[in-house]
């Protein structure tokens, strides 16, 4: 009894009791609906009447019908294209406003490189349908300088498009952590590095990148996850053969009133992201801890 | 005698499998200056911090004032606190830091202004009162901490280690202020430090802990004079150490063998932490000299000088003794017309039989 | 040293220009008296704003948006400073993979989100309004929340808390006097980025919208009518501006709680 009133007092129980409405929320609103989803993705719905009897058809449908197969597929490549050229965008920036800008100047550089992305998603987005489209920005300037003859049509509806677009929309969310991981890299350690004989490039990749690559994997994780469900940006400048797999996801909820299989296919889609983030950490813990670091 | 204002029976503090506190027995006076003093991590700050309220003990008892504080939350013990950061709140003026727990208090407000303008005279901050607290200095942020605690009126004021922000100098002058408010407030002060110099210039009595229990409360002079082991002799100022063996114990005398000293005869009451155990004696640097010309001692021993560090008023030797190769400091003040020796000089050490306190 | 200078910076220019490209255009096509949206411009009007002010339809989205966001920031700062709280200043069991659970929104695809609510309100029978939308918002807001006031309340000294106790101050009143208004300009933040998120959020109030669409629901809709782009584009720059106004507002707080308290303590935007 004593013991059970010393514990209602400690911290344990403060701390538990303070964070249980956010818990239950989350477990409400996160947990319970997940784990229907789950459900869901084996049973069969014909129609209006739902089926519950446990079957993995709907998974063998998102495995090996090809369209799918191939759907899948390319949402992997466009996220992974999107997060290198992400991060290929980010760390110059990230390192430019950590080791060029002076101290006082970089909270307003940041918030420079955040501004754009107060406009609206979607008006940004359809705005690249512009930029690039048949009479676009970039086709009307390049006829009025006399480059060319005829619109480019190769810049529109298609991958490129969709790459080039969310690694637009994506890049801050990659700025930010790797700032933040540049920024925490002790300075004496680089002149430590210049100081026993490192040239300018050997420093930088044997002590500063090395250094940062927790952000980088942050940046990496922050957009490669979101973006394999992004509905958007394929929806807006992909064109047919742009088209990703929440756009399937959604016309399995939606149109083609398939519940159970716009499930399964949500969860492969997560399961297979996941196991590639996990890869893509465990090769970096390896890169880091190894000796070659 | 009246009855000591904390009394600590028993005491221990786990945090999972580890004790921090262990048995601790103590009593303090009522309007003593006393220390609990100790390298970082021996349980000195989960004292304080039990006795103010905010650690739960896990065993034993605390009685503030004769009662029991075991169902008493802190905000209701009799007790105030200087932390070690301030903990001055950066939102508030000095006057209204020092009026937070009169407020807490529902006084009237004349009575608040009254009570934070003398507490704030006293502590030396006049004029003060309306600043903004985020730009004081250290030695006037403590200040205020000490206002605002005293302002109270506690039985106790508990500081945890409020000098170790202040560089040297001004924590000296911090020392002697803090002595002389204390004397004119009369209020018990319960004072953590890791400082031996700190505790032996401020205190009435001192415990000395290590590893969550204490090793021995004393006054300063007895603390330095004779401690009753080797762990609290080593940690308070310096001292040679010579293994001995007690060879045998009669009435109030003990003939011990000592490592190059050879065979002695001590008073019983030499050991002070108890013959038990006992297994080396033990002699401040400052109780053996190094003999001038003709100077004699009651013992002498020869030597072979190995290094001098001098530090013009003094110089320290570090000698090696004949047999046993022990080596042992000897610190001298460089008085008028004393020669200070070379390093492989041979030096007359002259050392007392009464100087020596047998230790285990 | 000087050709890696000037790489970054010829680098740092390329990169604006493309950063901004979108945000720079959307004026340009507000105010462009053509009712197609390209090149090349045709001359200066203030006419799509004026077509903004007479569209009904907008007005209730907007209305919707406004109503979402707010009880969405509301109510995922009050979740957000529980959390915060707690995981800053108490140690309990499980309290990593707790947390872990509760951030966990901030990198699930929110179609995942959308889809998995969906699933739920159809299974249990009830009605797609306003409120799935709300609840959906909080959960994927509350993070951001929890990010910007766990910093607050890190830099917080927990000595200022027993301090405030030791002087005989109640639980409840060092919470009301210490520690709020040392970690207001973090709640403020926090108030802003979940009011800002919610109003842009699309996937999830396109899955959940029932017969009343939100803001960027009803933009959605008008994508597809290239009539109705140029009024779009002066939509879009009104967003714009009243984005950066809210942006400057809460680092205006932020810099007001630093000069008070001389203690940088609220968390950046992001």
């Amino acid at each position: 009894m004593k013991r059970v009133q010393r514990w209602l007092r400690g911290e344990g129980a403060q701390g538990l009791f303070l964070i249980s409405p956010t818990l239950v929320f989350a477990v409400l609103l996160l947990a319970i609906p997940l784990i229907m989803v789950v459900a869901l993705s084996f049973w069969t719905q014909d129609y209006l009447t739902l089926d519950r009897t446990f079957t993995t058809a709907n998974y063998q449908t998102a495995w090996t019908e090809p369209m799918y197969q191939y759907l899948m597929a390319r949402s992997l490549k466009i996220s992974m294209f999107v997060t290198a050229l992400t991060i290929f965008l980010a760390y110059p920036v990230a390192y430019f406003i950590s080791f060029r800008v002076p101290p006082k100047r970089k909270a307003m550089w940041i918030f420079l490189i955040t501004i754009p992305f107060w406009t609206s998603y979607l008006i940004r987005i359809f705005l690249w349908k512009v930029i690039l489209g048949y009479n676009g920005v970039i086709n009307g300037s390049l006829t009025g300088l006399g480059l060319i003859d005829q619109p480019l049509s190769f810049i529109l509806y298609n991958q490129n498009a969709v790459v080039l677009t969310l690694a637009h929309a994506w890049v801050p969310f990659a700025i930010l952590p790797i700032f933040v991981a540049l920024e925490k890299v002790d300075r004496s350690l680089i002149e430590a590095a210049e100081d026993l004989g490192d040239s300018k490039l050997r420093r930088f990749l044997r002590v500063t990148l090395p250094l940062s690559m927790p952000g980088v994997i942050a940046a990496t994780i922050i957009v490669f996850i979101p973006t394999i469900g992004d509905y958007v940006t394929p929806r807006l400048v992909g064109g047919p053969n742009g088209l990703m797999i929440s756009n399937m996801i959604e016309l399995q909820f939606k149109k083609a009133n398939d519940a159970p299989l716009g499930s399964a296919l949500a969860i492969s889609a997560m399961a297979i992201v996941t196991f590639v983030s996990l890869i893509f950490i465990w090769l970096n813990r390896k890169y880091i801890r190894g000796p070659g670091a | 005698m009246t009855q000591p204002i904390i009394q600590l029976s028993g005491l221990d503090k786990y945090y999972g499998n580890f004790q921090a506190l262990s048995q601790i027995n103590l009593d303090i006076k009522t309007g003593e200056f006393f220390s609990l003093l100790g390298p970082s991590g021996c349980g000195k700050t989960t004292l304080l911090r039990a006795i103010a309220g905010f650690e739960v003990i896990s065993a034993g008892s605390l009685h503030i004032d004769g009662a029991s504080m075991e169902d008493v939350p802190a905000n209701q013990r009799p007790t105030n606190m200087v932390f070690q950061s301030y903990a001055i709140f950066p939102h508030m003026s000095v006057s209204e830091n020092v009026a937070y727990g009169l407020k807490a208090r529902r006084l009237p407000k004349a009575e608040i202004e009254k009570r934070v303008a003398e507490a704030i005279s006293m502590v030396g901050l006049d004029g003060f009162g309306d600043r903004a607290s985020h730009g004081l200095s250290g030695g006037q942020r403590q200040r205020v901490a000490l206002a605002r605690a005293l302002v109270l009126k506690p039985r106790v004021l508990l500081l945890d280690e409020p000098l170790s922000a202040l560089d040297k100098k001004l924590r000296e002058q911090m020392q002697s202020e803090l002595r002389q408010l204390q004397r004119a407030v009369g209020i018990t002060f319960v004072l953590v430090t890791h400082d031996q110099e700190e505790a032996l210039t401020m205190s009435d009595r001192i415990a000395v802990m290590f590893d969550g229990e204490i090793a021995q409360v004393a006054s300063p002079q007895e603390l330095y004079g004779k401690p009753t082991n080797r762990q609290v002799a080593n940690f308070i100022g310096q001292m040679n150490f010579l293994d001995a063996k007690v060879m045998g114990v009669d009435g109030d005398k003990v003939l011990v063998d000592v490592q190059s000293l050879g065979k002695l005869t001590l008073d019983l009451h030499q050991a002070t932490g108890g013959i038990e155990g006992c297994n080396v004696v033990g002699v401040r640097p400052e109780m053996l000299t190094i003999l001038d010309g003709s100077q004699a001692a009651e013992r002498e021993i020869e030597a072979e000088v190995c290094e001098v560090f001098y530090y013009g008023d003094m110089t320290y030797y570090e000698v090696i003794l004949p047999f046993t190769e022990a080596k042992i400091t000897i610190t001298m003040r460089n008085t008028a017309g004393r020669k200070v020796l070379g390093e492989g000089e041979t030096a007359r050490v002259g050392w007392s039989q009464s100087s020596l306190l047998l230790l285990k | 040293m000087k050709n890696q200078g000037r790489f970054l910076k010829w680098f740092m220019g390329l990169f604006l220009v493309f950063l901004y490209a979108p945000a720079f255009l959307l004026p340009v096509f507000a105010f462009n008296d053509s009712s197609i949206v390209s090149f090349p411009l045709k001359g200066f009007t203030t006419k799509w704003f004026s077509v903004l002010q007479s569209t009904e339809p907008l007005h209730i989205a907007a209305r919707n948006s406004v109503m979402i966001a707010v009880i969405t920031a509301v109510f995922s700062t009050l979740f957000g400073v529980l959390a915060a709280r707690a995981s800053s200043r108490f140690k309990f069991p499980g309290r990593r993979s707790i947390m872990g659970f509760i951030m966990l929104p901030m990198v699930l695809p929110e179609i995942i989100i959308g889809v998995s609510l969906l699933v739920v309100i159809i299974q249990l029978g009830f009605e797609l309004s306003l409120w799935s939308i709300i609840m959906g918002h909080i959960l994927i807001c509350t993070p951001f929340c929890i990010a910007i006031l766990s910093s607050a309340f890190m830099n917080l000294d927990q000595n200022l808390e027993e301090a405030s106790i030791d002087l005989g101050q109640t639980r409840w009143n060092t919470f009301r006097l210490v520690i709020l208004p040392l970690v207001m300009p973090g709640i403020v933040a926090s108030l802003l980025i979940a009011f800002t998120i919610s109003l842009d959020e699309f996937i999830i109030a396109f899955f959940l919208a029932g017969t009343e669409p939100t803001l960027p629901v009803y933009i959605w809709g008008q994508l597809r009518f290239p009539q109705k782009l140029p009024s779009l584009m002066a939509l879009g720059t009104i967003l714009l501006i009243v984005s950066i106004a809210l942006l400057l507002i809460a680092d205006y707080f932020r810099r007001r709680g630093i000069r008070k308290t001389g203690i940088e303590n609220s968390g950046g935007f992001l």
